[in-house]
């Protein structure tokens, strides 16, 4: 049977075992449309502007390791998409966009809602194609999750012109391979790299491991366990490897970098060996090169070879998809204790206890997140915004489980917060999700509440309302003589109303008091819900490592205040 | 052995596919990597393209260009081919003013170039020479004086002399043909 390209697109995403597509339709997109409604099994989620439909695409993904799907008209609707593309791009998420485009005859003549969005995307997808026949649209949406899902994730976006979608008929074939000559992502690594960084490894005397996303792509987390627990290496988890290591295991030492805790930084600083597992060395993690791990050797496992020595030189690379690397690993690395250097570690935590929060009447930032990790066990998905309150996330709740805290990392987009968590609880219904919004971000993306509301999606929204631009103003008063100018937001709606007029309840919390019955509320409210939480403005993110500095300028939380 | 200096030769195979060039110089641009000649032609394979890119910079530059290459997915083959034995070649048609007393002196000068005249015309002549960047150079620094009035030149074309192909480091391949690759029902989020 003859199909349109709109119901060759359909069947392919059925093959590729699509659930679910988040998207907002336009003219040139619209005979997929057409399509899609004919396909029930194609669940489609109706956002509110594109940027949505991207971060909520990515928000599944990141929660599920599945490919996120999201799809948008030619035109604004695929320009509207780029930030959450180019946010996937950056975290390395398995991504799908799907966007009409003019008919052919119309392209190239500045037609109506004519962009060239394979252009515009070059550089913020793993690959994008335009796809100009009917016959090569089930082999590019094919190529298209193959690209996306394997080796380094990331997204890519498929243009498609109206007259392909719908002006001819071609026969459903669905290709039994992918041709991609020039694509060939690594699997086990070769033998000598893995037994050259086994034997630094036996050999370190203050190893410790850094863990990225990479373990978490890859599902490698029971062999990261047992490589530190075998060798006892402490374990620092990246902002994106937060999840991959259990926090609160003995040998979890915190996370590295500009707000990480200070024992974590420290430790790299005295490391002999870096065991770096799927990260990049990105600068938020290493500050100034130059005194980065100064006496440190470095074992660098990852999945893109053009990572080796981008930042950090590697004294030992080994190419390879991180589980089934550690696999390999794992029967050549030796037992062994570190007594001296795992109690080093306990010291410089004794020491510097980054994560205690002062005794105070006023309600807190930190505590309330302190509070959801308790009441919650560390189970819940957070999904947070840019600034203060994603540091604090990342600091103060015990995550648990694998995939259960999702940040806009690399790219650092505000407004990630509410379309993100709505994608994760499409994708994960089993499990709790709290979106952890600043006042600032949350009002860039507070448009899906709708759709939050029309699909019954249950994500508790809380707000940690200081009335202000967080972490610019943490810049401000820190680097700029405390002239907190265009950081104050002095026409903030009251977000209880609007929760209101969204039809879903709003708590608003201005005391200490009312923290953990209010979280506890919201969870025995099912359906969205958002929480006010009016929390003290002049509150800075501690320990913080100014920008392209390095340990030794750390800024740690002012004496006084510090209660043990 | 061009691999000394700041100048590195890169050799690309490449699919045929529309965009691919875009997709190589936004990279170069996006990373601010130089390119100082580029030429691309087909290949003795249907479908594949040849490049040769001369790079400008240091080891650091010219690793993270060669890997960050071979990342494209239309790019099925890189190899920095600085350190190898090459045969490289540009050429260059360079038209030159001539009177009748001048052309017999730009005869005898071209001469041990092995250029050849390719259009003579009333007032001008067009010189084809092939060769190395510096016997170009060479010979348009001769031409100079007598009134150069055009100098097209190709980008830098390369190959690995005897048997070898431009040799892709190995640690950067692993033959892979997208079977047996863990797909989307097979992810499970598991615990520790
Ligand atoms: C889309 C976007 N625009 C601007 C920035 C720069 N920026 C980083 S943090 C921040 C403040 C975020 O404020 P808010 O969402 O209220 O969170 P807070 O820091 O107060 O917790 C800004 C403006 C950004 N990261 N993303």
């Amino acid at each position: 049977m003859e199909l349109t390209g709109a119901e060759i697109v359909c069947e392919s995403l059925l093959k590729e075992g699509v659930e679910v597509i988040f998207g907002l339709p336009g003219g040139a997109v619209l005979p997929f449309y057409g399509a899609l409604s004919g396909y029930p099994q194609l669940r489609h989620i109706l956002v509110r502007h594109e940027q949505a439909a991207a971060m909520a695409a990515d928000g599944y993904a990141r929660a599920t390791g599945k490919v996120g799907v999201c799809t948008a008209t030619s035109g604004p609707g695929a320009t509207n998409l780029a930030t959450g593309i180019a946010g996937a791009m950056m975290d390395s998420v398995p991504m799908v966009a799907i966007t009409g485009q003019v008919p052919r005859p119309a392209i190239g003549r500045d037609s109506f809602q004519e962009t060239d969005i394979t252009g515009i995307t070059l550089p913020i997808t793993k690959h994008n194609m335009l796809v100009l026949n009917v016959e090569d649209v089930a082999p590019a949406v094919k190529e298209a999750f193959h690209i996306a899902r394997t080796g380094r994730p990331g997204p890519v976006l498929l243009d498609i012109p109206k007259d392909v979608l719908v002006g001819e008929r071609w026969p459903f074939i669905w290709p039994d391979k992918v041709n991609l000559p020039g694509y060939n992502p690594p699997g086990e690594a070769d033998a000598v790299q893995v037994s050259q960084a086994c034997e630094l490894i036996n050999q370190a005397q203050r190893p410790v491991i850094l863990a990225g996303h990479g373990i978490l792509i890859s599902h490698a987390y029971a062999e990261l366990k047992e490589l530190a627990e075998k060798a006892q290496i402490p374990v620092i988890t990246t902002l994106l490897g937060i999840g991959s290591f259990p926090t609160g295991h003995l040998l979890h030492a915190g996370m590295p970098g500009m707000h990480g805790m200070a024992y974590a930084s420290l430790a790299i600083d005295n490391a002999d060996l870096l065991i770096s597992l799927g990260m990049r060395f990105d600068d938020r993690v290493t500050g100034r090169l130059s005194d980065f791990a100064p006496n440190a050797k470095v074992v660098h496992v990852d999945v893109d070879p053009s990572e080796f020595h981008k930042n950090v030189r590697a004294t030992v690379p080994v190419l390879g998809e991180l589980k089934q690397v550690l696999g390999q690993m794992l029967p050549q690395v030796e037992r062994k204790t570190h007594l001296d250097w795992l109690q080093h570690i306990d010291t410089l935590r004794a020491e510097h206890p980054s994560l205690h929060i002062r005794q105070t009447d006023e309600l807190l930032p930190q505590y309330v997140l302190r509070q959801l990790s308790d009441i919650t066990e560390g189970n819940a998905i957070i999904v947070t915004g840019v600034g203060q309150h994603q540091m604090w996330a990342a600091q103060h709740y015990a995550y648990k489980e694998p995939n259960t805290l999702l940040t806009s990392g690399g790219l650092g987009a505000m407004g990630f917060e509410v379309p993100a968590a709505l994608g994760a609880k499409v994708g994960r219904p089993d499990k709790a999700v709290w979106s952890i919004a600043g006042d600032g971000g949350f009002q860039m993306t507070m448009c899906d509440l709708a759709t939050a509301v029309e699909n019954n999606i249950d994500v508790k929204f809380a707000i940690l309302n200081n009335g202000t631009l967080g972490m610019v103003r943490q810049w401000q008063d820190f680097f700029y003589d405390k002239d907190y100018f265009a950081t104050v937001y002095s026409g903030n709606p009251d977000f209880i109303k609007l929760a209101e007029a969204y039809g879903i309840p709003g708590i608003r919390v201005t005391d200490k008091t009312q923290v953990a019955t209010s979280i506890r509320q919201a969870m025995a409210t099912p359906g969205p819900v958002v929480l006010d939480f009016i929390v003290k403005q002049d509150e800075q993110v501690y320990p913080m490592i100014p920008a392209g500095e390095s340990v030794n300028e750390m800024m740690e939380e002012p004496i006084p205040q510090r209660v043990m | 052995m061009n691999g000394n200096g700041n100048h590195h030769t890169i050799i690309a195979l490449v699919q045929d596919k529309p965009g691919v060039l875009t997709r190589v110089a936004g990279l170069f641009r996006r990373r601010g990597f130089n390119i100082s000649s580029l030429a691309v032609g087909n290949s003795e394979q249907p479908g594949l393209s040849r490049m040769t890119f001369v790079v400008d910079g240091d080891q650091y530059t010219v690793d993270q260009a060669t890997k960050q290459l071979d990342k494209l997915i239309d790019v099925v083959k890189v190899a920095n081919i600085s350190d190898e034995e090459i045969v490289s070649r540009e050429l260059a048609l360079i038209k030159v003013k001539v009177t009748p007393a001048t052309r017999g002196e730009i005869l005898e000068m071209v001469h041990p170039f092995r250029a050849e005249i390719v259009d003579v015309g009333a007032q001008s002549m067009v010189i084809e020479v092939t060769g190395s960047g510096d016997k170009i150079q060479a010979l348009y620094g001769l031409l100079e004086p007598f009134g150069v009035l055009e100098l097209m030149r190709t980008g830098r074309v390369a190959m690995v002399r005897g048997q070898a192909e431009g040799r892709v480091s190995d640690d950067l391949i692993i033959n892979y043909h997208g079977d047996g690759l863990k797909v989307n029902e097979a992810y499970e989020v598991g615990s520790y």
